[in-house]
């Protein structure tokens, strides 16, 4: 993306400016507590409280977050190559049947550390499958990538209604989801891992698919920023002509670009479906899809960003959900509303401050030069 | 129950779903028309049904719920206007804010003013919009073939029906016949040139999002104040999406739309008909095929091989006045 601004440093590119939209979206949610006629400081209270005040609720927090990276990540790799993956949310969905098809057929008989990597394969390839499509389609046939991936979120939301409640549900029963797992598909909790802070996790179900999504955040950093293909994506996504000037190709870059966002997006469904639930269940993603979109224009795209940035979501979730037991009038939709408001404000007006912030740099620059001048004199 | 009446009922079905879907979808031809993407069509019906709803449940007045709901997306487009002319910034990520924060806040407000789950109260008989009855519709349904298709499937009515199909010739009319129409289509596919000409792309795509906010309040209005009695959380349940694919799937003109709406409506209409009753020849077709019928059919049109949707050239991209 060219931007019509001056350069700013680093520490105000990357720091500063996402902080001051953060401050501002949070600002502004503020405000539509007051209109509900609450306390807004009071519920900063309740959400910080909810979220890290003990062991459990930190586990909770760190359980959301886990989700929240794998879907940062899979909007993030495809914004590098100038994509805007819209359609998380149903490749995460699809992704699930990649873990559940890996769990029903071994968790009886296997370990969980024998299941988790099928279902990890499981869930990248159904998840990359239904991001496949749209790439294809982009960049052989030329339609917008937007629209295809709302399409198929559609579709896939309808997709697995079908099959959640005609094919994958056991006989006799009513409800639209999988038997439950046996012991191998189920992932064992990071207790210890809280343990060494002295909290106690109780009933939380923060899991070793937290370690996963580290793992995932290491290696589109690799990807990205070390290697030939992370390279191709980055100069598609500044300038796809100099791309094509470099014979680079473009279809093969959207292509495979777009199945690693979904194959990233697919693997969130690890975290509800094994880690929590042990059962697929319908709407199991829950909005997660679109929560990366937040997250991943939050962390700027990088997956140093990323995480703190789902870790700020998953304290909303969790947060939001302890608001809305200490004050009735704030319901869980609260979080929908900060949400909406870090994409305004991080996403489509993040250049909103800018123009104020470059006056005040250059004027300070100017007055460091001018001081500089006159000692030098 | 003769098969001519079942079509009867069926299409007359078909008419009543398609309204928002025929409102909303004309309102993005204006905006992408002007090369302002706008998936935030969604979110702006979802307010406007809001503000009908709990207007209309204060005022006892449906035309004040009405006002309140044309306002409330004209506010809203204004700030996707605002992001996306003024700041540049993206316009896909300003629709998707828009969505989540008016899915947020309609029930957030609605449950602390009116404690009802999400829901606004339910309107009484003049905080609604009543069925208009056509001349002669009771004494002419006799005669049969024409009797029924004119006393049962064009009379009776919502006025805002009536007006939703007559925004189709003059949102044509608007965009093809004057002059700030053919400025609107210059600007979306070519804005330096409008530029040149002395004309402000600013201010055009500016109105150009007015109209949309317009257009998506009227089809809001129609969800609270006319299909139901009453807001109902979440109560677009997609149909914003679906007014988007069917403005692609029109290929961005307004005739297209209308067919367009009223093919989607029908499978809506036929989805539900269908629900449990197996099809002739076919059998037994799954409801969740024909819901998703709609995107599938715009995902084929998209990737061209019903002949070819080219939007408007400079879409998506925010002008930049020489650097």
């Amino acid at each position: 993306m060219s931007s019509p601004y001056a350069k700013l440093p680093g520490w105000v590119e990357y720091g500063l400016i996402p902080l001051i939209n953060l401050a501002v979206a949070f600002l502004v949610a503020g405000l539509v507590v007051l209109l509900v006629g609450e306390n807004p400081l009071e519920a900063a209270y309740h959400l910080l409280n909810g979220a890290f005040g003990r062991g459990e609720y930190l586990g909770f927090t760190l359980y959301y977050a886990t989700t929240f990276i794998f879907t940062g990540l899979a909007v993030a790799v495809a914004f590098h190559a100038g994509l805007f993956n819209i359609g998380g949310e149903g490749q995460a969905y699809v992704g699930g049947i990649g873990v559940a098809l890996a769990c029903l057929w071994l968790d009886q008989t296997m370990p969980w550390f024998v299941v988790f990597p099928l279902a990890i394969l499981g869930s990248a390839f159904f998840g990359a499958a239904w991001a496949f499509l749209p790439g294809w389609l982009q960049a052989k046939r030329g339609s917008h990538i937007v629209i295809t991936t709302i399409m198929f979120n559609f579709i896939a939301s309808s997709l697995m209604v079908y099959l959640l409640t005609r094919v994958l549900k056991p006989l006799g029963s009513m409800a639209p989801q999988t038997r439950t797992f046996a012991e191998g598909g189920q992932l064992p909790k990071l207790d210890w891992l809280l343990a060494i802070f002295g909290l106690d996790i109780g009933t939380a179900p923060f899991n070793v698919s937290f370690l996963l999504a580290l793992v995932a955040a290491f290696c589109v950093w690799l990807l990205i920023w070390r290697t030939k293909l992370g390279y191709e994506m980055r100069t598609m996504g500044h300038s796809p002509s100099a791309a094509r000037y470099a014979g680079m190709s473009e279809s093969r870059i959207t292509v495979i670009t777009m199945m690693i966002s979904g194959a990233l997006a697919g693997m969130m469904a690890l975290n509800p479906i094994m880690g929590e639930q042990a059962r697929m269940q319908l709407d199991f993603v829950q909005g997660a899809g679109f929560v990366g979109i937040a997250v991943a224009l939050m962390g700027r795209s990088h997956p140093a960003g990323i995480i703190p940035a789902a870790v700020l979501f998953g304290m909303l979730y969790q947060g939001g959900a302890e608001i809305s037991f200490e004050m009735p009038s704030i319901s869980r939709d609260m979080i929908v509303i900060i949400q909406g408001l870090v994409i305004l404000f991080a996403g489509a007006l993040e250049n909103m401050f800018r123009p104020a912030i470059t006056r005040l740099f250059a004027m300070q620059g100017r007055r460091a030069a001018v001081v500089a001048q006159t000692k030098g004199a | 129950m003769d098969f001519f009446h079942v079509i009867v009922v069926l299409l007359e079905s078909t008419i009543r779903v398609s309204v928002p879907l025929i409102f909303a979808a004309l309102a993005g031809l204006f905006t992408e028309r002007a090369g302002v993407f706008d998936i935030g069509l969604e979110g702006k019906m979802l307010g406007a049904a809001f503000a009908a709803g709990a207007v209309a449940a204060v005022t006892q007045s449906v035309w004040m719920g009405l006002l309140a709901a044309i306002l409330i997306s004209i506010a809203l487009s204004l700030v996707h206007g605002y992001a996306s002319i003024t700041q540049r910034g993206n316009q896909i990520v300003s629709g998707v804010a828009i969505n989540f924060i008016v899915a947020g806040s309609t029930v957030i407000l609605g449950e602390a003013w009116f404690r009802q789950g999400g829901r606004t109260p339910a309107l009484g008989e003049g905080a609604r919009f009543q069925v208009v009855n056509l001349p002669f519709a009771d004494s002419i349904r006799e005669i049969p073939i024409l009797g029924p298709i004119y006393s049962d499937l064009l009379s009776g009515h919502f006025l805002l029906t009536y007006i939703a199909f007559a925004m189709v010739p003059v949102s044509w009319w608007i965009l093809y016949r004057t002059r700030f129409g053919l400025r609107l289509r210059a600007v979306g596919e070519n804005p330096g040139a409008v530029d040149t000409a002395g004309i402000s792309v600013i201010w055009l795509r500016y109105r150009a999002v007015i109209c949309c906010g317009i257009l998506c309040g009227f089809a809001g209005a129609y969800l609270s104040l006319a299909m139901t009695a009453g807001f109902v959380k979440g109560m677009t349940a997609g149909k914003g999406y679906i007014a988007l694919a069917a403005l692609i799937f029109a290929k961005w003109r307004p005739k297209n739309i209308m067919l367009a709406c009223l093919l989607f409506g029908f499978l809506d209409a036929l989805a539900i008909r269908l629900q449990g009753n197996p099809l002739p020849l076919i059998g037994q077709v799954p409801v969740q095929l024909m819901q998703a019928l709609p995107y599938i059919l715009t995902v084929i049109l998209l990737a061209g091989f019903i002949g070819k949707a080219i939007p408007p050239k400079a879409g998506g991209v925010p002008y930049v006045k020489e650097r």
